[in-house]
């Protein structure tokens, strides 16, 4: 949690929800010929009382990709995935899904659109069993009854094709898995409701080594699959292993976004701690230390897209 | 943690890293299941995980059932059987009531008065309705404390045990005044004016009815089991083997039989003959086998479930936790008032010295010593009844012993201290 949950309180009735300047001009337009990422961030910040949690943050997430996020304790990674899975509304910055401007009110409204979320805490209800955790909040009917019969087929199939997961019987109350298993229950679920964006925070925290494995294979799977991953880890092996993109997030504003073959554990660990690395990273004289300055307007071009610094920003996570 | 036995520890512990081949390997024993020692087995892990279901209620049941007969051959009489259930439905009826919110890991402390007040307002319209508007109205008066309850409970985000513990004083209040203004109980009490209301307990089937009615539940709950173990097997499902269902049916059919055999001896006196299985068993069933398809096969049910296991879970799969945890407190006052009625109708009248505190106790101890969990999310309507049959059984063993009131309260203390602890065990034992 890299924001104090006191903060709840500040959830806004937030009226400043028009998008900023940048990101209406930058948009879609430019890039109606290719296919745009299927969701995109322009511009978007988020205040919790004074502090200013992100700022800026322009970020696209490719389809069939890995996006990484990283960022040390408190920059903002756990704010921008529960903007993005709707349970916080930002209060600047626009949301693109598969190019439309898109309003994510609510966690149900993200859903439905296909942004599944696998939550560290895994959300999932020891007591059920696999498949009604599957199902949970979706729970087929057939003659006014739960199609048990229909349910457990369809995630007997998606389990199956899930190929590394393993479990002796799917009827098993989910209490009574490992921890690698629950992950994979938990994925399984978001494929399983067609998510086209699958987000994960902190997959492998607590897992050992070949559980890690099992888990990195799966993230494998979605994204071969044309799922969109966007995966916090502060593993930066499991970064380094899986991921085709980095986003650095540092105090708040997005520090650099680079493909995977343009960093390495340094360079990666120097942008977490101090926004930049040599090339890469946020823009000199441009101030770092966003998240102690409530005032950083949604007009300052922080993060992505300052001409001249072409490594940084979006640019590079737009090549195929 | 591993739910694999047949392993070597080492392996079961990276149990979730095993290579799909292997997975094979490991998933035949469940699809082969067919045997009866293999399934056995598996039940057996299943309670060593929590999940003991009714077995140990069961196996208690038994041995509270032989020390009493040893004690007073009376007590395996078929008058004091039939006496014993039914002094038993409150206690069976409040703790199917209790186990609607225990399985969200609330508490509802008041069903006792609700239901007592629900039987006033039934005995108070009875003078002028019909008798089945009566009890529409007295179901009604449950299911609207429920709701106030409910509302308070969700909206305000007060603690159910508060809530309802007002409603306890609360309502005993009402009752008294209600009793009082409705010029029908000078004495402290409303007699029951209605003959059909007066029957729900003290009515028996004919000896012939008995038999039909039992021969056709058991017809259709075996058609039930058996067709659903079919679908399974035609879906390529695993299905538990046939010796299993048959053992079902034939536990459920002999239970049928003891039931008939025992309501139909005769129970009366040498001058008047008294048999019949009383309607009550009937209208406990009929409770029990709508709230059992409520909790096991509706969205309804599958929710409360998945709040009692983990409410922010459920609450990011959509659920309204809100709606769910106020329908759960009306059903609970539904149920309560059921109770009530029936309650009403054993006594033939319903009176200020109904002592709801007992009653909500009792009902909470039937509901815990059948296998519910008093923190959420495990737990059946079966529970109930078996709890309540286990209370009953004290309580009218202990008194056919000639014990005081005073024993018995203290001998039902100890069998719900006994039931808490051998669930606490078992879960212990099974989840590291």
């Amino acid at each position: 949690m890299t924001t104090p949950s006191a903060a709840d309180g500040a959830r806004p009735a937030s009226g400043g929800r028009a998008p900023s300047p940048a990101a209406t001009t930058t948009d879609p337009a430019g890039r109606t010929a290719q296919e745009p990422p299927l969701l995109e961030l322009r511009g978007i910040g988020k205040n919790f009382g004074p502090v200013r949690a992100l700022s800026d943050i322009d970020l696209d997430v490719p389809a069939g990709q890995v996006t990484a996020l990283v960022g040390d304790n408190g920059a903002g990674k756990s704010t921008l995935i529960k903007t993005i899975s709707g349970i916080w509304q930002p209060d600047q910055g626009q949301i693109f899904w598969q190019g439309r401007p898109v309003h994510l009110h609510s966690p149900k409204a993200a859903a439905d659109l296909g942004i599944a979320t696998v939550y560290q805490d895994l959300a999932l209800c020891d007591n059920l069993d696999i498949v009604q955790n599957m199902f949970l909040g979706r729970e087929e009917i057939k003659h006014l009854q739960l199609d048990e019969i229909g349910m457990e087929l369809a995630a007997k199939r998606t389990l199956a094709d899930l190929s590394v997961v393993t479990v002796r019987s799917i009827r098993q109350p989910v209490g009574s898995l490992s921890g690698g298993q629950r992950q994979a229950v938990a994925v399984a679920k978001a494929v399983m409701q067609q998510a086209q964006l699958v987000i994960m925070d902190e997959p492998t925290a607590a897992l050992g080594v070949t559980q890690t494995a099992v888990v990195l294979e799966l993230i494998d799977q979605l994204s071969s699959r044309g799922i969109a991953v966007l995966m916090i880890s502060h593993n930066l092996n499991d970064v380094l292993n899986s991921a085709d993109r980095v986003a650095v997030l540092y105090l708040g504003r997005l520090a650099a976004v680079a493909p995977i073959e343009d960093l390495d554990t340094a360079s990666i660990v120097e942008l977490m701690t101090t926004g930049r690395s040599g090339r890469i990273g946020a823009a000199p004289g441009e101030p770092a230390h966003a998240a102690s300055q409530p005032d950083a307007g949604p007009g300052s071009p922080a993060g992505g897209g300052t001409p001249g610094n072409g490594t940084m920003g979006n640019h590079t996570g737009e090549a195929p | 943690m591993s739910t694999e036995t047949h392993q070597p520890p080492p392996e079961s512990a990276e149990q979730g890293d095993e290579l799909a081949a292997e997975a094979a390997g490991t998933a035949a024993p469940e699809v082969l299941a067919g045997s009866l020692g293999e399934y056995t087995r598996m039940q057996l892990r299943r309670i060593r995980n929590g999940e003991s279901g009714a077995l140990p209620v069961t196996l208690g049941l038994i041995a509270i059932v032989i020390y009493f007969q040893a004690r007073n051959s009376l007590f395996l009489s078929p008058g004091n059987l039939v006496n014993l259930v039914i002094q038993g439905t409150p206690f069976i009826v409040l703790g199917m009531a209790e186990v609607f919110v225990l399985l969200l890991g609330e508490i509802d402390l008041s069903v006792g008065y609700s239901g007592a007040v629900a039987a006033v307002i039934m005995a108070w319209a009875v003078f002028t309705v019909p008798w089945w508007v009566a009890i529409l109205l007295g179901l009604a008066t449950g299911a609207l404390f429920g709701l106030i309850f409910g509302v308070l409970i969700t909206r305000l985000r007060l603690p159910s045990f508060v809530v309802t513990l007002a409603g306890l004083l609360g309502l005993q209040g009402l009752m008294i005044v209600l009793v009082a203004r409705s010029g029908h109980g000078p004495g402290g009490s409303i007699p029951i004016s209605n003959s059909i209301i007066d029957d729900l307990t003290t009515g028996n089937l004919s000896v012939a009815a008995g038999w039909i009615v039992m021969v056709a539940i058991v017809a259709v709950a075996a058609a039930v089991l058996l067709l659903r173990d079919r679908q399974r097997r035609a879906a390529g499902l695993v299905t538990p083997p046939i010796s299993i269902t048959l053992l079902k049916i034939v536990v459920m059919a002999v239970a049928g039989v003891v039931v008939v055999l025992v309501g139909n001896a005769d129970r009366g006196t040498a001058l008047v003959p008294l048999r019949g299985v009383p309607w009550v068993v009937l209208i406990v069933l009929g409770v029990l086998a709508i709230w059992t398809v409520l909790l096991g096969r509706t969205r309804f049910g599958r929710y409360i479930y998945a709040i009692g296991g983990n409410a922010e879970a459920a609450r990011r799969a959509g659920v309204s936790l809100n709606l769910i945890r106020t329908l759960a407190f009306v059903l609970c006052g539904l149920t309560a008032a059921i109770a009530g009625i029936l309650l009403a109708s054993r006594l033939g009248s319903i009176s200020t010295n109904v002592d709801g505190g007992q009653l909500v106790l009792f009902a909470v101890a039937a509901a815990v010593i059948g296998g519910t969990h008093l923190f959420g999310g495990h737990g059946k309507m079966l529970n109930a009844l078996l709890g309540g049959l286990v209370v009953a059984a004290i309580y009218n063993g202990l008194g056919l012993l000639g014990l005081s009131a005073a024993v018995t309260y203290i001998v039902t203390a100890l069998v719900l201290l006994a039931a808490v602890t051998v669930d606490a065990l078992s879960r212990r034992g099974g989840t590291t």
